[in-house]
């Protein structure tokens, strides 16, 4: 008599090898694979496209400068994730909300933060966290790593309740991001209101040292979202037009009242984790990181955009001096910044002072005024 | 006037302000259809709507951030966490996020939410129920921590924390919800938040309590009353902030004074309240300020809970000491 396998563990865990193959419309040859898609642009949106890549690239050039100068203080890299970040908030409208985490300042600054304000942020002044003037729809950037996914839950949860038409919330984490607890809270809360948010996870394949292997024996972690029970795809996150035509359809379908949406964007990040210190060095081999480099999205779409004849080296060096005076007039603009007082955050702390910090405003004020 | 359990009053204030103010939500684990586990949200659904009342899956970090985000789309969340033993498994929702939202912003965005949580031991309620952990938030810049020790604060300080833009922990006592009746007034009424409440005049010693160790230090108090000893109590009511210019006055008629607490000695606020009390009112005290509270162990197994926590006879031997203080 055969035995008779109630359960069959092992192929379950098989069936676990089912690998996802990444959307993608352009190659990391420059070659076009999905001619559908990519027919739907025209040459000027290829244009716009590259040009918001180069103007993070110029940005992160520019902003590693400025930290190594002590212009700016806390700056996470963003070098190889150009495709990522611009092609998905591209695809979102200003009055969207979004909940950026720490390394998402690009797609902040392109959802309508001025690069002064960010720079502000960067060092340190409050100022930089004051979106009224501008009416920025957006939470300044998140530090604990999660939280800003079961915020955009609530506020998805909040945009739904208010029936506010056609307006989705969108948040980013990381691959290390995704083992968190409110990582996961996040996408199921979502889905069990059914709210309009899209969730991005930018898989740059490390959280600091910790290479994306330990984080989960998932093989993707766009599958995560099956947890929630709802829709995930993965993404080549080096092909702008992959990333868009993505995030582009998540947000619509999220916005016409379908619920929430996981996507991962495969990429990396060039260099450090931050530069506060951090030297990848020591944890990545340059025989990992070549092959990463050579799939640098600015390559791939610089080479089809010059076999169009739509980009030239002269026109890319001229946009970036555009780039580079719009940096040094942020630059200048943050300097004028008034300095920080202690009575100013007192008074920020409550509505009403407590008596407690209402005393401490009246030392604070006195001190201040010597 | 109606005369209102202490639960009945707090159903009756998120009644009042579910009608008064329709960005008002509630929300929590079994808190829609079911009513809440104790049935402080008995018949909300029914009146208000799913829409308005409903229930979330069951995870509290993603409860606060929810309310988080709904406050950002102009909303007036009233979330409970089901216990306050639970509140670990949000305290940066609470604590890293909530509490700073106004500070971090420039103090442009409000986040008026108001957490609802009961604790408090006596109940023999199994593990992580009834601690006593409001000194982890009242130690938090930018929360407001409230607990009320009667029926008629309970509403009127739930409707101040709801009404009020910034975030209040509102913590109700197990004990209490259903083993006092007092007259409540019907409709919307506010007792002020900040505010201590002198709850029982004297002259000879002040005993400063809260929550359920009020109800106990009155006890002791009529009991020396008796003996001729004059004894003040004043609810704290509010544990962030503490209401120093009340307590500081109390101390300065008296010249003694004793600090009550449930909550272990090297926990709760009394450690607060003794030193701004020393710090304001030294040169008035006849006598040490004494303080009685729960031993330093983590909170007591049921079975254990009448040797463990605090009571009348615990305060009076302490009251005693104090008076007797030469």
């Amino acid at each position: 008599m055969s035995e008779v396998k109630f359960v069959d563990f092992v192929a379950k865990k098989n069936d676990l090898q089912d690998q996802a193959k990444p959307l993608q419309v352009v190659n990391g040859k420059g070659e076009i694979v999905n001619q559908e898609v990519f027919d739907k642009y025209s040459d000027e949106d290829l244009v716009k496209f590259m040009k918001l890549m180069v103007w993070e690239r110029t940005l992160h050039q520019r902003s590693n400068a400025l930290t190594r100068q002590g212009r700016l203080g806390f700056y996470a890299p963003t070098e190889g994730q150009e495709a990522s970040e611009m092609g998905s908030q591209l695809a979102f409208k200003p009055s969207d909300f979004m909940l950026p985490a720490y390394r998402d300042i690009p797609q902040l600054i392109q959802h309508g933060l001025p690069i002064w304000k960010a720079f502000l942020w960067s060092r340190g002044h409050v100022l930089g966290n004051d979106y009224t003037d501008e009416n920025v729809q957006a939470l300044s950037p998140q530090i604990i790593i999660g939280a800003q996914y079961i915020e955009t839950a609530g506020v998805a949860l909040g945009i739904k309740k208010n029936k506010t038409e056609d307006t989705v919330a969108f948040t980013y984490t990381g691959d290390g991001g995704t083992s968190q607890g409110d990582f996961y809270e996040g996408i199921n809360f979502a889905g069990a209101f059914q709210v309009p948010a899209v969730f991005f996870i930018q898989n740059n394949g490390y959280a600091i040292s910790v290479p994306r292997r330990v984080q989960t024996a998932a093989v993707t972690l766009a599958q995560k979202g099956m947890a929630a029970g709802i829709p995930y795809v993965q993404v080549d996150g080096m092909d702008f037009l992959a990333v868009y035509e993505t995030a582009k359809a998540a947000r619509e379908y999220a916005a016409a009242g379908n619920g929430p949406v996981l996507i991962e964007t495969l990429t990396f990040r060039f260099g450090p984790h931050t530069n506060a210190g951090d030297d990848p060095k020591r944890y990545r081999t340059p025989e990992e990181e070549q092959p990463w480099f050579d799939n640098d999205p600015l390559i791939r779409y610089r080479k089809l955009l010059t076999d169009k004849g739509l980009w030239s080296e002269d026109i890319e060096n001229a946009y970036v001096d555009e780039v580079k005076e719009e940096i040094k007039d942020a630059v200048k603009k943050a300097d004028e910044a008034p300095k920080q007082k202690i009575s100013e955050f007192l008074e920020n702390v409550f509505e009403v002072p407590t008596p407690e910090i209402a005393e401490q405003i009246k030392a604070f004020k006195a001190k201040e005024a010597k | 006037m109606a005369t209102m359990s202490y639960i009945q009053a707090i159903t009756d204030a998120l009644r009042t302000q579910l009608k008064n103010d329709d960005k008002t939500l509630v929300f929590g684990e079994d808190v829609g259809k079911n009513g809440g586990v104790f049935r402080a949200t008995d018949g909300l659904q029914a009146e208000f709507g799913e829409d308005r009342v409903f229930d979330t899956p069951l995870a509290e970090s993603g409860i606060i951030g929810l309310s988080t985000g709904l406050a950002l789309q102009g909303f007036r969340p009233i979330p409970e966490i089901q216990f306050f033993g639970f509140v670990f498994e949000a305290m940066d929702q609470i604590a890293g996020q909530l509490s700073r939202t106004r500070y971090r912003t420039n103090g442009t965005v409000n986040v008026p939410v108001t957490i609802r949580s009961p604790f408090g031991g006596g109940t023999h309620t199994p593990e992580m129920h009834a601690d006593s952990l409001e000194a982890m938030v009242a130690s938090v810049p930018g929360l407001r921590v409230v607990t009320p020790s009667n029926p008629y604060d309970a509403k009127g300080l739930l409707i101040s924390a709801i009404k009020n833009n910034d975030p209040v922990v509102f913590l109700e006592n197990l004990k209490l919800y259903r083993s006092m009746k007092a007259d409540v007034p019907e409709g919307e009424y506010e007792v002020p938040l900040d505010k201590a409440n002198v709850v029982r005049e004297g002259t000879d010693l002040t005993i400063i309590a809260y929550s359920a160790e009020v109800n106990e230090s009155l006890k002791v108090a009529e009991k020396l009353e008796k003996e001729g000893k004059s004894v003040e109590v004043v609810d704290l009511r509010s544990l962030a902030p503490i209401d120093f210019e009340t307590i500081v006055k109390s101390a300065e008629k008296t010249h003694r004074v004793l600090v009550v607490q449930e909550a272990q000695r090297l926990a709760g606020v009394a450690s607060k309240v003794v030193s701004e009390i020393s710090e304001r009112a030294i040169l008035s005290l006849d006598a040490p300020i004494g303080r009685v509270s729960a031993p330093d162990t983590i909170y007591p197994f049921g079975l254990a809970e009448d040797d463990w926590l605090p009571n009348a006879e615990d305060i009076e031997a302490k009251a005693r000491e104090i008076l007797e203080f030469n």
